[in-house]
């Protein structure tokens, strides 16, 4: 195709560039011309691509700059260990780095000699059996021009007490990276929000016993975010990702879950709440490689205007993932008649004993609901906020901590103000 | 209080079945008028009009409260007008909280009205003094809007829901059903609770049981889109030994 050479030349001349002069690719120089060479030979996602289908990408450059929206950070005063990136890297200053280290062990996003079984293995891991490896360009993209980031180790049995809170800030098309190893028994809860990434890539090992809670909020991205999460679950272990969208020109989250220990439980949510020309892409892969887990899916998205929501969710069981519990719900909330929503549900089963089951439903909210609400005085703004409110509520549940899922609360009332608003 | 003339609504999606026939009744403020009649007939419909419920179309006729144009209004001004309907069967909300939304409703009236909002506290104070009187438990206030509710429950959040945002016009849609005499006390005293000089009740019953409970002033019986008979508390008593029929021949 003609076309792809030309659209690649950019990204190639960036990455030359990049290569020769940033300090930081000095690290893993080979692991990031792989990648490259993969993302390149990919392409821009068109419609063509099986898994962009609904999300092609135009448009983008390497040097495409990055803008944030207003609202404000919904962590900014969560008590924490905050790390500020600016245009891509650290800002000491603004960052918790020498508290943090004292708790846990924390190295650049790559080098530590524990890093070794966690960086480049999730992402380029073959999924024993599965038909075939799904290509995910982005996360190649961001492990070949990653600027920094952070890798954590949380040793044996630590709960650590804050949560590490990742910030994203700046206005260049950055590319970071976390690197976690959650070591057995150990638990830890992880934050994310900010515009100034245009991709990020985690690796998270969350290792027998441990627990990883993950909240992300994209409640600022005014343009671009493509973010790739990887993470196996071990033995009696426990992820939970809730991810908050808004508003953004084009998020794409791609969350790939590997259940690798017996009685493991992984968890991926996100609430999506879209105006105007958005489009927001939850892509999830679980894959059960052992007995006993359970897993759960729960997208819900309020749409208005010409928004899109994107839903594709994998559920995959391994030959022998016996006693495996999956379940998968993606519904969506249309505000406008414009809006759209896109859901693709998958399972692949290759395990005779399991229970896995989906469902999605799109729709308008309920005109008896509402018209029982307004009769009572409530106004049609207030009646809708309400009902959406309570639809997005079953994602938020999602989060363990009941702090954490009022600021989520508060930032879609928020939203839906600001929409009763306009 | 209540004023309807010559009220005519069709269906807006089947223009041709009209369900009121010409209304014409007046409650005064202080007075209890009850509206009986068979299924069909229309009752449900005129409580639905009067609240402004989506789908029937006013095709001649008017309602006024205190003198203003009720039809033109949307939903939530009539209720910030003082107009409420208990519902037949009413909605449940998963996941609204009933104190949020009994706030949220509170506050928007008294928004609408220029009134301030009520305080937290306060709020709190009134809800669970009302609710007590309506043996309503601080569980139930923490669920979602009657979500779980047996058919009691849900009638009783009906009552508690008017006591709290005292209107000044409040229309029960046949209340009465579903529930066992116990339940039914219980919920003719909130309403009893609530008759006061400067407000109106119009009580759609299907039965005279609920009238034994809550005295009306005055009974209109509605058949085929019309009132046919308007009498005292007497003529309840005629339909419960007699059947509709017989009156409605009379008409």
């Amino acid at each position: 195709m003609m076309d792809t050479v030309n659209t690649m030349a950019p990204w190639r001349e960036a990455f030359d560039a990049f290569a020769a002069n940033d300090e930081a690719a000095a690290m893993g120089s080979k692991s990031r011309a792989e990648a490259f060479a993969r993302f390149e030979a990919h392409g821009l996602p068109t419609k063509r691509h099986e898994y962009w289908k609904y999300t092609p990408v135009r448009g983008l450059e390497p040097s495409g700059a990055v803008a944030t929206r207003e609202g404000g950070d919904p962590f900014a005063d969560v008590e924490a260990y905050r790390l500020v990136f600016v245009d891509g890297r650290i800002d000491m200053s603004r960052s918790d780095h020498a508290a943090l280290s004292a708790a846990v062990e924390v190295a650049g996003p790559e080098g530590a000699p524990w890093m070794e079984g966690v960086f480049g293995t999730l992402q380029n891991r073959d999924i024993p059996g599965a038909m075939f490896q799904v290509e995910r360009p982005f996360a190649d993209l961001n492990m070949a021009m990653f600027t920094d980031g952070l890798a954590v180790r949380i040793p044996a049995g630590t709960a650590l007490s804050k949560p590490i809170h990742l910030r994203y800030e700046g206005s260049v098309a950055a590319h970071l990276r976390l690197e976690m190893l959650i070591e057995a028994g150990a638990s830890v809860t992880v934050l994310e929000s900010g515009a100034g990434a245009l991709t990020t890539g985690a690796e998270i090992v969350v290792e027998d016993g441990a627990s990883l809670d993950h909240l992300r909020a994209q409640t600022e991205v005014g343009e671009r975010q493509f973010t790739a999460l990887y993470a196996t679950v071990g033995a009696d272990a426990s992820l939970k990702s809730f991810t908050l969208c808004a508003d953004a020109a084009l998020i794409r989250n791609e969350t790939v879950v590997v259940m690798a220990g017996d009685n493991g439980s992984g968890h991926v949510a996100a609430g999506v709440m879209g105006m105007d020309d958005t489009l927001v892409d939850n892509t999830v892969y679980v894959s059960h490689e052992a007995e006993h887990c359970e897993s759960r899916q729960v997208i819900k998205s309020v749409l208005d205007g010409n928004a899109k929501s994107v839903f594709q969710g994998k559920i995959f069981v391994k030959q022998g993932a016996q006693k495996t519990d999956g379940y998968q719900i993606s519904q969506a909330v249309l505000l406008s008649e414009r809006a759209e929503f896109n859901a693709k549900p998958e399972l692949e089963i290759y395990a005779d004993d399991v229970i896995c089951s989906h469902g999605s439903t799109t729709g308008a909210l309920d005109e008896e609901a509402k018209f029982y609400l307004r009769s009572r005085g409530c106004t049609e703004a207030e009646a809708e906020a309400l009902l959406v409110a309570a639809f997005i509520d079953e994602a938020i549940l999602e989060i363990a901590d009941e702090g954490l899922q009022g600021r989520m609360r508060e930032t879609t009332s928020a939203w839906m103000n600001a929409r009763a608003g306009r | 209080m209540l004023k309807i003339e010559n009220l005519h609504c069709r269906l807006e999606e089947e223009p041709d079945t009209t369900i009121l026939k010409g209304v014409s009744l007046e409650v005064p403020a202080g007075e209890v008028h009850a509206i009986m009649g068979p299924n069909g007939s229309g009752k449900s419909t005129l409580s639905y009009v009067l609240s402004g419920r989506d789908g029937y179309e006013v095709t001649d006729g008017s309602a006024t409260m205190g003198g203003e144009d009720i039809l033109d209004m949307d939903p939530e001004e009539r209720a910030a007008a003082g107009l409420f309907l208990a519902f037949q069967y009413p909605v449940e909300i998963p996941g609204v909280g009933n104190m949020i939304f009994l706030r949220t409703a509170m506050n928007a009236q008294r928004k609408a009205r220029g009134e301030e909002e009520i305080s937290a506290p306060d709020f709190l104070k009134m809800v669970r003094a009302k609710a007590k009187e309506l043996n309503i438990s601080p569980e139930m206030m923490k669920r979602p809007v009657n979500v779980g509710f047996s058919g009691g429950e849900k009638k009783r959040n009906e009552i508690l829901q008017m006591a709290m945002l005292e209107p000044r016009m409040c229309i029960l849609d046949e209340t009465d059903s579903g529930l066992d005499v116990d339940a039914m006390k219980l919920v003719a005293s909130g309403v009893n609770a609530m008759r006061s000089p400067d407000r109106g009740f119009l009580v759609i019953t299907h039965y005279q049981r609920l009238l034994d409970h809550i005295k009306p002033d005055v009974v209109h019986i509605l058949s085929n889109g019309r009132i046919v008979q308007t009498g005292g508390p007497e003529l309840a008593l005629k339909v419960e030994n007699e059947g509709y029929a017989d009156l409605i021949d009379a008409a």
